[in-house]
């Protein structure tokens, strides 16, 4: 299954074919890989939001691309472009929808794929790699989304903007130096707005670089499964083409309804009124609030309002938002239970539904003010929140008796209920 | 265990669509939902309506709110106000506009201007205004939005709720008031109880302060901020009908896409048994 000799398995009937092919194996590959590759048979639908993901990026760059066209970005003109590509450009308002409402759809897929992970363990050996490189894409997509709000520079761009370039002030020493470098002066400003246009074009592109490190290594070992026991020969596995293209197609089809309801009948519902008012300095709005899909860390960040021994309160914000993301990378080793799939740790099961209702708590309370009950609550989330990673699985996958495993795929699939 | 794994799905569905649910929105009054022409799937612009609200605009609103996105070519596109391309050229002519490439600095308007501002600068809009800048009209309607009661949120993603500005901009042209004893109100400033406090716009309409042509629509208040808040959801969304209609045909083509790919998925997959 590696990258490697596997020009001599397909030789294409075609001679002009051939003739390439024998000096750039490029058929080979993608027969290997696309065709051939084998996939286990008993992958249910959380499976298919990898294919999802792809789709979402490719449309992003897709449209993307066509936006830059017309997009102008200046303090003064960034605004208006974007209303003039909405009113005036050839399909401009569908461009301009699809490219805000997939941002949402992205990460939609990207959480459901994350928590796919996380309940399947699809984290633990051989596949660790994998997962951390995944963890990367989902940092530089929440880079490349944040960068791409401030760009249409309405109020909630500027103040997402200002509020989060800050939060590099709070490091010690070299805060201040690394926030006007990262703003390009004092303030969030013309210059801010053109770097984050440049970063917010090249961005995805390292995604899709880094998609692809992804895919070769998930191709090494090849695609978990919900039973978590590896495929044993090739009654446990289907050829990727024609079976998972399928599925996946169909999966795609299906996530591309609600897509485009929001496209076509809401494009703004999922965005926030004050970023059709232009970028104003002057006026701060009542409620600074982030795209829903950075809630659940902003509540983080918030949470933490008081001061740890020597550590600021501002300082230890930072901390634990950043800490929110790179505790995945420790994740392989936090768990040290040997079976992968949440469907056979009767203990790690339960944990796991408390996790997804705490990070749904965690992102509701990202959108209310931080006053009140909403504080104690969001202290109460964040906790948890580490408390899982850092106790939790830890403890859990040390005491627990998992349930026996199937011997096989094919075992379990016999012993489903038709 | 599907049982208790759906239902978590479904509030976890709720949960992440429960984010943008602080939209702007004021504290005072309960807000009015009106019913509008252009609301739901199926709801189109009633071009009367629209040419009825630009009349509002135009003889109060645009003495001191600009409209600077808006070009008079605009009114008479289609899904819109269909206002004929001549009416639009006379329309236009009866503006002088200043264009600094004409003879004396002035001409006539046409049909490719823009719609000209009240004021030069937004020093003399203010200096006109207590002080207060009047917004521009261009996307007013999408910079606004009244929050259902409750977790009435919930609803406005399946009826695809967008019509907030409208209703925001209805209710606060209806709620002009006397203030409350207890409430004090700057001079310059009027109580408006949706806006909940004072507002430095004065309450711009009033019965009768605008002739309908149409002898049989009301020449009222409401009327008038009914047909203006169309206008204006117009300005912000000028495209919302086209939108929508190839927005069935999408949805048409994927739903029965994706029932073919069920059906194809379905036929592959059994002689597997997975
Ligand atoms: C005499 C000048 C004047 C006229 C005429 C006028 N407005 Fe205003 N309007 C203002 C000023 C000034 C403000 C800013 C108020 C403030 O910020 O307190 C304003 C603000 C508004 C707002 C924004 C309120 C908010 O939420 O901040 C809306 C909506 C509005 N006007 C609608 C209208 C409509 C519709 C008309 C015509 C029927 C109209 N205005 C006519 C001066 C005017
Ligand atoms: C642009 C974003 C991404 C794309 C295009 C992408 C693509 C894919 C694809 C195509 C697969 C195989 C099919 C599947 O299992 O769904 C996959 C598997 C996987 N992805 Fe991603 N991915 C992305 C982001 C992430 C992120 C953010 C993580 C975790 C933080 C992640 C972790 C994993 C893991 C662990 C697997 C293996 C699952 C298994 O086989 O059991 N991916 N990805």
């Amino acid at each position: 299954m590696a990258l490697t000799h596997n020009s001599e398995k397909y030789d294409p009937k075609n001679p002009a074919l051939k003739w390439f092919n024998d000096r750039l194996p490029l058929l080979s590959f993608g027969k290997e890989h696309f065709v051939d590759f084998p996939t286990p048979k008993n992958l249910n639908y959380w499976w298919t939001f990898g294919m999802i993901l792809a789709l979402c990026l490719g449309v992003q760059i897709v449209t993307g691309i066509i936006l830059a066209m017309h997009f102008t970005p200046h303090v003064d003109l960034a605004f208006n472009s974007v209303e003039h590509i909405r009113r005036d450009v050839n399909w401009g308002r569908i461009i301009q929808g699809t490219h805000a409402v997939g941002a949402s759809m992205f990460f939609f897929a990207v959480y459901v794929h994350i928590f796919r992970g996380l309940f399947y363990g699809s984290y633990k050996a051989p596949r660790e790699v994998l997962w951390m490189l995944g963890v990367i894409i989902f940092l530089l997509m929440m880079a490349t989304a944040f960068m791409g709000y401030v760009l249409p520079w309405g109020q909630m761009s500027f103040w997402a903007a200002t509020v989060i370039t800050n939060i590099f002030a709070a490091i010690p020493l070299v805060g201040e130096p690394i926030l006007q470098w990262l703003r390009g002066g004092f303030a969030v400003d013309n210059a801010t707005l053109n770097r984050f246009f440049s970063l917010h074009y090249l961005l995805p592109f390292v995604i899709a670089a880094v998609v692809m490190l992804h895919i070769w290594a998930l191709h090494i070992p090849g695609n978990g499964n919900p039973t978590g026991v590896e495929p044993k020969d090739s009654h446990d596995t289907v050829p990727f083409t024609p079976y998972a293209t399928i599925k996946d197609l169909f999966a795609v089809s299906v996530f591309l309804i609600p897509f485009a309801w929001f496209v076509f009948f809401a494009p703004d519902i999922l965005g926030h009124p004050d970023n059709y008012i232009m970028a104003n300095s002057q006026v701060t709005p009542p409620h600074i609030v982030p795209e829903w899909y950075f809630l659940p860390f902003y509540a983080i960040l918030r949470a933490i309002d008081f001061n740890i021994l020597f550590i600021d309160s501002k300082l230890g914000g930072v901390i634990f938002f950043a800490g929110s993301i790179l505790i995945l990378f420790f994740l392989p080793w936090l768990d040290v239970s040997k079976v992968r799939s949440g469907s056979f740790r009767p203990m790690f099961r339960i944990f796991f539904w408390v996790f997804v209702l705490d990070f749904l708590l965690l992102m509701y309370l990202g959108a209310q003010p931080a006053e009140g009950i909403y504080v104690t609550l969001a202290k109460v989330a964040t906790a948890y929140y580490f408390l899982h990673f850092l106790v939790i699985l830890p403890v859990v996958s040390r005491i627990e008796t998992p349930k026996p495993l199937p011997t096989s795929i094919s075992e379990a699939v016999l012993a489903k209920p038709a | 265990m599907i049982k208790a794994k759906t239902i978590l799905m479904a509030i976890a569905l709720a949960g992440l669509f429960s984010a943008p649910a602080n939209a702007s929105g004021t504290a005072g009054v309960e807000p009015k939902f009106s019913d509008w022409t252009f609301g739901g799937l199926f709801g189109t612009y009633d071009e009367h309506q629209l040419q009825r609200g630009f009349q509002v605009f135009r003889e109060v609103c645009a003495a001191c709110h600009s409209a600077n996105l808006i070009s008079f070519r605009n009114l008479s596109e289609e899904g819109g106000l269909n206002y004929s391309e001549s009416q639009v050229k006379a329309l236009a002519a009866e503006y002088t506009i200043a264009d600094p490439a004409s003879l004396d600095g002035e001409r006539s308007g046409i049909p490719a201007d823009r719609w000209p501002a009240p004021f030069a600068t937004e020093q003399d809009a203010r200096d006109a205004n207590n002080g207060a800048l009047p917004p521009d009209f261009s996307v007013l309607a999408k910079a606004r939005t009244v929050q259902r009661p409750g977790l009435g949120w919930i609803m406005n993603y399946f009826i695809a709720y967008q019509e907030g500005g409208p209703d925001y901009v209805y209710n606060l042209m209806t709620n002009y008031a006397e203030a409350p004893h207890d409430v004090e109100i700057p001079a310059g400033q009027y109580y408006n109880a949706f806006f909940g406090g004072g507002i430095a716009m004065a309450p711009p309409l009033a019965d009768g302060l605008v002739t309908y042509d149409d002898a049989s629509v009301p020449m009222t208040t409401e009327q008038y901020a009914k047909d203006v808040s169309a206008f204006m959801m117009w300005m912000a969304e000028p495209h919302l009908i086209a939108r929508k209609e190839l927005g069935f045909k999408v949805l048409i083509i994927l739903s029965a896409f994706a029932v073919l790919m069920y059906l194809t998925k379905r036929k592959l997959w059994s002689n597997v048994k997975h």
